[in-house]
């Protein structure tokens, strides 16, 4: 691993339990992202991933352990970590130009009000709300929310951008619309993302490295995939690709089986040395980022389906 | 049948109106004149004894008399005798005082309670105590501090509208929701800004609902205050004409209470509506 650019080191959550003792939600979590990387952790419910990201945000702060973003711990939230939280969370008595105006605001509090209207309308644009600046949440369908919210976010040009299952509460049309949009400014814009979700497909066609984990109480991180899929893959043709079905069956029997049975099938699982999964020969290889070449990849097959 | 819901309310409520309007004049009418009497029985009694009259004014005794206080709404013929205008005026002013002070008192206060989970556990069995005494209660105490029964009445005025006011407020910032407090904080907005920007607009509408309690109940208070404290007000002038037997003049007073604290209640509800957000 070269460039750290998020580094979690050995955090734990533990809540106190009943019987005097304490709960662990997860515990000697170890993840590492470059810089320009998109990440997506998927999970069964209550395996913490939303505790990882609120710990990240600032949100939360860890029983154990620390998080390093840049070469720095993180102490409590920052302007460099945006959130986008699953239920938008847009303050309803403000516009939608108010409320990126309010995150602008946030950050360069000494901007005259034309600049940061400038600057505001700018990220308005980008989402393709140009129009709907002075409506109110409410008068704005599930989409439209969750693209203010995207704004918010990117208008202080954070350094990280954390999702919260950002799109779980869309129809299906309207998550695949931002779902191309989200994938596209963070392509065009090199933003280091970091994603909640439990929509494989989702974590597929956004993901650079997809982050497994078991299930909790003592969840872990089990497996890094990396997606094998080209950085310009698009969403119509995803599924023609050779390595999807193999990538998908992989995440999914890991959701279904594995994920129950990870810690007593895996004794010897070190933490701080989480396996890489790379996907695409006939069979799962496990391997170091190092040692995989890209002529490799190239030459795998269908014969990836053929995984037992 | 294309008349609207609202029209037709309007008719219901009109015809119920002049039935009651109606029953009360059948009822208040003169009976038939007593025969044998006394006549300096029937002299010092009046037309309620010698021609049956009910000691109760019919609806036409009090539109006249109604008619003549609006003629002449602030005249002042000394301290007995003042037009309902005045009366009505000191009352508002009474009452608007006494509820300022509670505003500014009970604001910042809740803002505090609801903050702070440590404030409000330490405050909370002194609001449990001090919140369901009778405002009345503290008359004697405030008029033996005070020494002034003006002010006195505005202490009354104050107590009884801080509670509700202090109350909603603690719970609405306390609700505010977890995820608007997270925006705040993501974008590290400071506790007095976030306080200001985002938890203020969110408690709004629970804050202003407490207001309007408070005014309600503070106009409610405020008659039963003047009656005590005497001199000047609309429960002054209550008690005063029921000192001089003028049913009419009490029933004049009862109707413009009602009035003056629907207005009010109207004013806080539009408020209301002002900072309410949809979500």
């Amino acid at each position: 691993m070269t460039d750290k650019f998020i580094s979690i080191e050995g955090i734990a959550k533990r809540y106190p339990g009943a019987a005097g003792g304490a709960t662990a939600v997860f515990e000697n979590l170890w993840l590492s992202m470059e810089r320009g990387e998109f990440g997506c952790v998927i999970g069964h419910s209550g395996c913490g991933k939303t505790t990882v990201l609120n710990i990240l945000a600032g949100l939360d702060t860890p029983s154990e352990g620390t998080v390093i973003v840049d070469g720095q711990a993180i102490e409590g939230t920052s302007l460099d970590r945006a959130v986008i939280f699953q239920s938008h969370a847009l303050l309803p008595w403000l516009t939608v130009l108010g409320n990126v105006i309010y995150a602008v605001k946030s950050k360069w509090r000494g901007w005259d009000r034309a600049k940061v209207r400038a600057h505001a309308q700018t990220f308005i644009d980008l989402v393709g709300l140009t129009g709907s600046e002075h409506k109110r949440p409410s008068e704005l369908s599930g989409g439209m929310k969750q693209r203010v919210g995207i704004a918010r976010a990117l208008s202080i040009t954070p350094k990280i951008m954390l999702m919260d299952e950002p799109f779980s509460a869309l129809d299906a049309l309207t998550r695949g619309t931002l779902q191309d949009e989200v994938r596209r400014i963070c392509l065009e814009t090199g933003q280091t993302a970091f994603m909640i979700t439990h929509d494989v497909d989702e974590a597929i066609y956004l993901a650079d490295k997809i982050f497994l984990m078991t299930n909790g109480p003592g969840a872990v991180l089990a497996e890094i995939v990396e997606n094998p899929l080209p950085r310009d893959r698009g969403r119509i043709d995803l599924h023609r690709h050779p390595y999807y079905y193999a990538l998908r069956n992989h995440i999914v029997d890991f959701l279904v089986s594995r994920s129950k049975s990870f810690a007593t099938d895996t004794p010897g699982h070190d933490p701080r040395n989480v396996p890489v999964v790379r996907i695409g020969k006939p069979e799962l290889s496990i391997a170091s980022v190092s040692d995989v070449t890209h002529d490799e990849l190239k030459q795998a097959s269908w014969q990836g389906l053929s995984r037992p | 049948m294309t008349a609207s819901l609202r029209f037709r309310a309007a008719i219901v409520s009109i015809a119920l109106f002049v039935a009651f309007l109606g029953i009360w004049h059948i009822a208040t009418r003169g009976a038939a004149p007593v025969a044998s009497m006394n006549p300096e029985y029937a002299k010092l009694m009046g037309l309620t004894a010698t021609q049956g009259k009910s000691a109760m004014p019919g609806p036409l005794d009090v539109g006249a008399k109604l008619w003549e206080h609006l003629k002449r709404p602030f005249y002042d013929n000394g301290p007995n005798d003042k037009g309902l205008g005045i009366q009505l005026g000191y009352s508002i002013a009474r009452v608007g005082l006494g509820y300022f002070l509670a505003v500014i008192v009970a604001i910042p206060l809740g803002f505090l309670i609801g903050m702070s989970p440590l404030i409000n556990r330490a405050l909370d069995p002194f609001i449990q105590i001090l919140k369901p005494i009778s405002p009345l209660a503290w008359m004697p105490l405030a008029l033996y501090t005070i020494k002034d029964s003006g002010l006195s009445a505005i202490f009354v005025i104050f107590i009884c509208s801080v509670w509700p006011m202090l109350l909603n407020t603690a719970f609405g910032v306390a609700a505010v929701r977890k995820e608007w407090i997270n925006v705040a904080r993501t974008l590290e907005v400071g506790t007095l800004r976030r306080a200001f920007t985002v938890i203020l607009p969110a408690a709004a509408p629970t804050i202003l609902t407490g207001m309007r309690i408070s005014i309600g109940i503070a106009w409610l208070v405020i008659v039963a205050a003047e009656m005590l404290v005497g001199g000047t007000g609309i429960g002054y002038f209550v008690w005063n004409e029921w000192n001089n037997l003028s049913i009419t003049n009490v029933i004049i007073a009862i109707l413009l209470i009602g009035i003056v604290g629907m207005l009010l209640d109207q004013i806080l509800a539009r408020f209301t509506r002002m900072v309410t957000f949809p979500e």
